[in-house]
């Protein structure tokens, strides 16, 4: 399939969608007008299918410079009347959170859903947060899509429940929905409107106390209201596999383990699939309690439906028993998977458990953690300020590494180990400022280029005010690069691949005050060390941006120009002291089992930095 | 409910893991058959452990329940031994015999087992072992990315593989690129000529 199909194919048609590219076809379905995010895994597919189609589609994408800005761009859109989709990774609701908070309250005209795509087991995430209490929090509807196809039909759903009640609406989805492929069932597609007009309304649109007092009564209201339609939705089915004895509430993810498992195992249940779970559908889970013995909650991550099942029980007094994770049958950690599932129904029904005999091995295996690839610049700007740290003779005891969310934080694996300190998405600066204030050692940021916009600035301008002494290093890759290299503020092009202002990192930090600034090529190793020199002896302030594509760039770039240079090693020359192995660690070199060091020309991407760190000069171009 | 077939699939980032399965199952969508597949993005992108799951049929999750899997697939050696935990003494295994040894073997932080034991180890605990050299078959096709297309080409050749050869070259030229077409295609059937002329390692 290629991308273009998600828009180009026609309704009846059927395509194999990963979860992330049917929530687009959803969105265009749905007639959306507005989009907007910013990157983060496992969400980041759907702006990469957005990056190459809205233009075609006739609906505005933006890559926003963070979560909170797009979440802002798409509500405003939404009180004009238009259609507008945001969405982000678990972690980006937070950063959304203040905006999102007071959406619930202003509500909208055109339809919005705002997708948090959660990942339990953090595969790609500092923490396992569940945003279905998201939901609660703000008292949105929530939308729980078990498969691609239920993403792309919760989609146009999605923007109709938003407009009847005038509300934004949640959808999460999980690492396994939305990197998950399935065969979808196609509709037509709706165009949107091109344009809204924002009707004034004060009362509504600006927070101020006496507005927003009758705003929350109007909320509840609304949310008692919704509790009719998840009630009676036939978004919420039961499942009859003949039982009645175990009745298993599910959701998401969880839904299809249980599926599985019960068909695979024969398994006589009832279950009861909620994908319009909040507000939560009290009548209907009451009534299916009453028609069970007891009750399995299988959902992914915190107990959230476990916990309104029990408020429900102490409520009208019923005598059910409840199983989930508060008991530990099912665990509360990690995400779930049918072998998961099949244990915990096995404790309950005391069934023999399904025993494979497994096959393990005792050879131990290769580890292969992520790395930064062969001709990352990262890994000449840090190994530049590593030497230039030695020469001035600082301690490693006495700087404090703070880094931020991004390629540049495997900079913590060894031998450089220079992260100490992350916590979320531009906290490195300000972490700074605390470590600076705290301490005496030396503190030096990092912080990537999107990663600076996103949430890097006020930061800055924080340490610049309350003057403390610390180095920042702007790693500018001129691109996101870690969710798969899309576009920011700082790049000539815009979320659509239109021509766009650039946004200057050197111009923001001389506009704070910042007292040393500069801007080098960090390939240039010897000047990149100087400067490092100069900037870790300044008081103050320092910004260092270092400025040099991902490799990920350029790699396409030379393909493009059918430029392919390789480095290999002169045998003769080589004497074996192993510092581009065990200094630079670069992943394309390698020892032969006779101890002769090589390059793997499959993997060189001809940088050419390594020649610059062997001391005999034993790295050249391969002729 | 023995008409789900399910396949695991195992390799190293860059090996076109991910797009192999792809193909398989957008072929099985082309038989008019259910199939749900799970992948792999972000981290573990380069040079990391990437792992697809796919179920042709009637299935919800396309996570595979541990020894359950049909079919492996394993692109590296060394990964194959990391994905034994799917697999049972009827699964079919086939297995790229090229390693790809990582960096932390050069750094000295872990160690890659020697390939004499990794497939003496794999020969008796698997009935039906197919070992061959994809990415030699894959150089004589024209080009070593191509090893995923050999691999995807042995798997298409064994018994009771659930999708027919002329719907998986459909969907390879749905989803390659129009120019490495051709070499791609090269490496598909040299991969199922392999099975098919019924090489050695078959039930050793």
């Amino acid at each position: 399939m290629k991308v273009k199909e998600i828009l180009t194919e026609k309704e009846g048609g059927k395509l194999f969608l990963l979860g992330n590219e049917a929530a687009v076809r959803g969105a265009l379905e749905g007639g959306v007008s507005i989009a907007s995010t910013y990157p983060g895994t496992p969400s980041s597919e759907i702006g990469d299918v957005f990056y190459k189609i809205a233009r075609e589609a006739g609906v505005y994408f933006e890559f926003s410079s963070n979560e909170k800005v797009a979440l802002e761009v798409s509500v405003a859109a939404a009180a004009a009347g238009l259609r507008s989709f945001v969405f982000m990774k678990h972690v980006g609701l937070n950063v959304a959170a203040d905006s999102f908070m007071s959406a619930a309250y202003t509500g909208v005209r055109g339809g919005m859903i705002v997708l948090s795509a959660d990942d339990p087991s953090m595969h790609s995430s500092q923490n396992e947060q569940d945003n279905r209490i998201m939901a609660r929090l703000a008292g949105v509807p929530l939308l729980e899509p078990s498969n691609p196809q239920e993403v792309k039909d919760l989609m146009k759903y999605g923007f109709e429940l938003s407009e009847q009640f005038k509300i934004p609406v949640l959808m999460r989805t999980t690492t396994r929905i939305s990197h998950m492929r399935g065969v979808v069932n196609l509709g037509p597609i709706v165009s949107g409107k091109e344009k809204g007009f924002f009707e004034k309304d004060p009362t509504q649109f600006v927070v101020m106390p006496n507005n927003m007092v009758v705003r929350r009564k109007d909320l509840i209201e609304k949310l008692t209201q919704i509790k009719e339609t998840t009630n009676n939705s036939p978004l919420n089915k039961i499942i009859d596999k003949g039982g009645d004895g175990l009745g298993i509430v599910t959701s998401g993810s969880a839904y299809n383990y249980v599926m599985d498992v019960v068909s695979e195992n024969n398994i006589k249940v009832k279950i009861l699939k909620l994908a319009l779970s909040y507000p939560f559908p009290e009548k209907l889970v009451f009534d299916f309690i009453n028609s069970v013995d007891n009750i399995l909650v299988a959902e992914e991550v915190e107990p959230v439906m476990e916990k309104e099942i029990l408020a429900i029980i102490g409520k009208y007094n019923l005598r059910k028993k409840v199983y989930g994770k508060l008991d530990g049958i099912l665990p509360r950690i990690y995400e779930y998977n049918p072998d998961i599932i099949l244990t915990g129904i096995a404790k309950i029904t005391d069934k023999e458990l399904i025993k494979r005999e497994n096959f393990d091995t005792k050879l131990s295996l290769p580890l292969r953690p992520p790395v930064l690839c062969p001709g990352c610049p990262h890994r000449a700007t840090y190994f530049a300020l590593k030497k230039a740290i030695k020469k001035l003779k600082i301690k490693e005891e006495d700087i404090i590494y703070s880094t931020d969310i991004g390629c540049y934080a495997l900079a913590i694996q060894s031998p450089y180990k220079m992260a100490d300190y992350c916590i979320s998405m531009g906290s490195s600066i300000g972490i700074g400022c605390g470590f600076a204030k705290a301490t005496d050692q030396k503190v030096i940021s990092f912080i990537g280029d999107s990663t600076f916009f996103h949430a890097g600035v006020s930061p800055l301008i924080n340490a610049v005010h309350n003057k403390d002494n610390i180095l920042v290093v702007i790693l500018d890759n001129r691109i996101t690069g870690m969710t798969g290299g899309q576009t920011n503020p700082g790049i000539p092009v815009d979320g659509m691949g239109n021509p766009a202002p650039e946004v200057s990192i050197e111009n923001i930090a001389r506009g704070t005050g910042v007292g040393f600034v500069k801007t080098i090529d960090p390939v240039d190793l010897k000047k990149t060390e100087e400067i490092f020199k100069k900037a870790l002896k300044f008081d103050g302030v320092a910004v260092i941006i270092t400025k040099h594509p991902c490799a990920m760039i350029t790699n396409a770039e030379n393909r493009k120009k059918g430029i392919s240079i390789k480095y290999t090693i002169n045998q003769q020359e080589c004497t074996k002291c192993l510092v581009c192995v065990k200094s630079f660690t670069c992943p394309a070199f390698y020892i032969e089992k006779e101890g002769s060091v090589n390059i793997n020309p499959l993997l060189c991407d001809g940088c050419g930095v390594c020649a610059q760190i062997c001391p005999k000069k034993a790295i050249e171009v391969k002729k | 409910m023995k008409n789900i077939y399910k396949i695991h699939l195992i390799g190293v980032g860059g090996q076109g893991t991910v797009k192999a399965s792809t193909i398989v199952g957008e072929a099985a969508m082309k038989k008019g058959l259910n199939v749900v597949m799970s992948e792999v993005h972000g981290m573990a992108q380069r040079g990391g452990t990437v792992v697809t799951e796919l179920k042709i049929g009637e299935a919800h999750s396309p996570l595979i329940e541990e020894g359950a899997a049909d079919l492996l697939i394993a692109f590296e050696p060394a990964e194959a031994l990391r994905a034994l935990d799917k697999i049972n003494e009827e699964s079919f295994v086939i297995i790229n015999s090229s390693p790809i040894v990582p960096f932390t073997v050069s750094l000295g932080i872990s160690e890659y087992p020697e390939l004499s034991s990794v497939f003496r180890e794999l020969k008796t605990k698997i009935k039906n072992l197919l070992i061959i050299d994809a990415q030699k078959i894959a150089k004589e096709a024209g080009s070593i990315i191509s090893e995923n297309m050999v691999l995807l080409g042995a798997a298409t050749a064994i018994p009771n593989f659930p999708i027919e050869k002329d719907l998986v070259i459909k969907s390879m030229r749905e989803n390659l690129p129009p120019k490495s077409i051709e070499t791609n295609l090269k490496a598909f059937e040299n991969g199922f000529a392999e099975v098919k002329k019924g090489g050695k390692s078959i039930g050793t």
